[in-house]
């Protein structure tokens, strides 16, 4: 097969590892939501704790998008 | 189709001295911040007025965020953490504008950014506290046998950091304005091809103005992650070990 050809294959395996880490995302927000509705009070304090996590898992799926954009167009 | 690449090619201005596209906007945003904040805290009210109110939000902000993190000596970092927060916020949010440069879209400029503060977490590390400092790496409680793989992952760990936080940072901004370009090309091609493609160009426009709020968030967003990690790595500088 072609070389050029494994480069396409590995920037599809690469959005798999999107698609997980946009599970861990909303890991992060669902937990958050059921802690909320049982503890309204205590949510608005944690509510930037959420998105400063939520953002660190998002980081790991960014990290995977710059690995298929670098095979895709290097 | 033109790539959605292109748009973050370096173009020189100034040739001799090396002046591109990149140094007018970092010049820019700096002339934003400092000019912005100047103006609205040129009355010094007791009482703000609504500029006033803002640069001082701003400033409560980030220093909560960093005493937080680090406890009330953690303050002698504020002006580093504050320009940090402020710079990374100015330059994402200009290269929202249509046809501006996004500075912060090229992973030299946020690796820089990520080794001032990585370096400067070792180096006070190592002035406050001399060898000390190596004791991050060894957690407490961890029995004997198990220290040399700890102390390994540890130092690999710290060592990532920068990377980490560089990367975070430029693939975000990347990926926003890639998906944005892509999106506004979806909208010409549609409405070049005619016939009952053209009646569909208005859906990747209605997504592209979706994703345009999308990255305003995403601009705030990543600027105050990129502080909070400063603050809990500066956290490591002045309170090494477990």
């Amino acid at each position: 097969m072609d070389p050029i050809a494994f480069k396409y294959l590995g920037a599809g395996f690469a959005c798999i590892g999107m698609g997980l880490a946009a599970m861990g995302v909303g890991n992060i927000f669902g937990n958050f939501l059921s802690g909320a509705l049982r503890n309204p009070s205590a949510a608005d304090s944690q509510f930037a704790r959420a998105f400063i996590g939520a953002a660190l898992a998002e980081g790991l799926g960014i990290f995977c998008l710059v690995v298929a954009l670098v095979l895709l167009f290097t | 189709m033109a790539s959605p690449i292109e748009q973050f090619q370096i173009k020189p201005i100034i040739p001799v001295i090396n002046f591109t596209n990149s140094s007018l906007f970092m010049v820019g945003a700096t002339a934003v911040i400092v000019g912005g904040l100047l103006l609205a805290t040129r009355k010094r009210a007791m009482v703000p007025d609504r500029a006033q109110s803002v640069a001082e939000i701003l400033h409560d902000f980030i220093a909560s965020t960093l005493v937080d993190a680090t406890g009330k000596e953690g303050m002698k970092f504020f002006p580093l953490v504050f320009s940090l927060f402020m710079f990374v916020l100015t330059a994402n949010l200009l290269g929202m504008i249509p046809g501006f440069f996004t500075v912060t879209s090229h992973v030299i400029v946020t690796f820089a950014l990520a080794l001032l503060v990585i370096g400067t977490v070792v180096i006070y590390g190592f002035v406050k506290h001399g060898t000390h400092f190596l004791g991050l790496f060894v957690p407490s409680g961890v029995p004997v046998w198990l220290l040399p793989f700890i102390v390994v992952i540890e130092l690999i760990s710290f060592l990532s950091r920068p990377i980490s936080l560089s990367l975070r940072l430029f693939a975000n901004m990347l990926a926003g304005h890639i998906a944005l370009k892509v999106f506004a090309g979806f909208v010409v091609s549609l409405l070049a091809a005619g016939g009952a493609l053209t009646i569909l160009a208005p859906l990747p426009l209605l997504m592209a103005v979706a994703l345009m709020a999308l990255e305003f968030l995403v601009a705030a967003l990543q600027a105050y992650v990129f502080t909070v990690l400063t603050c809990i790595y500066l956290n490591d500088a002045l309170h090494p070990g477990h």
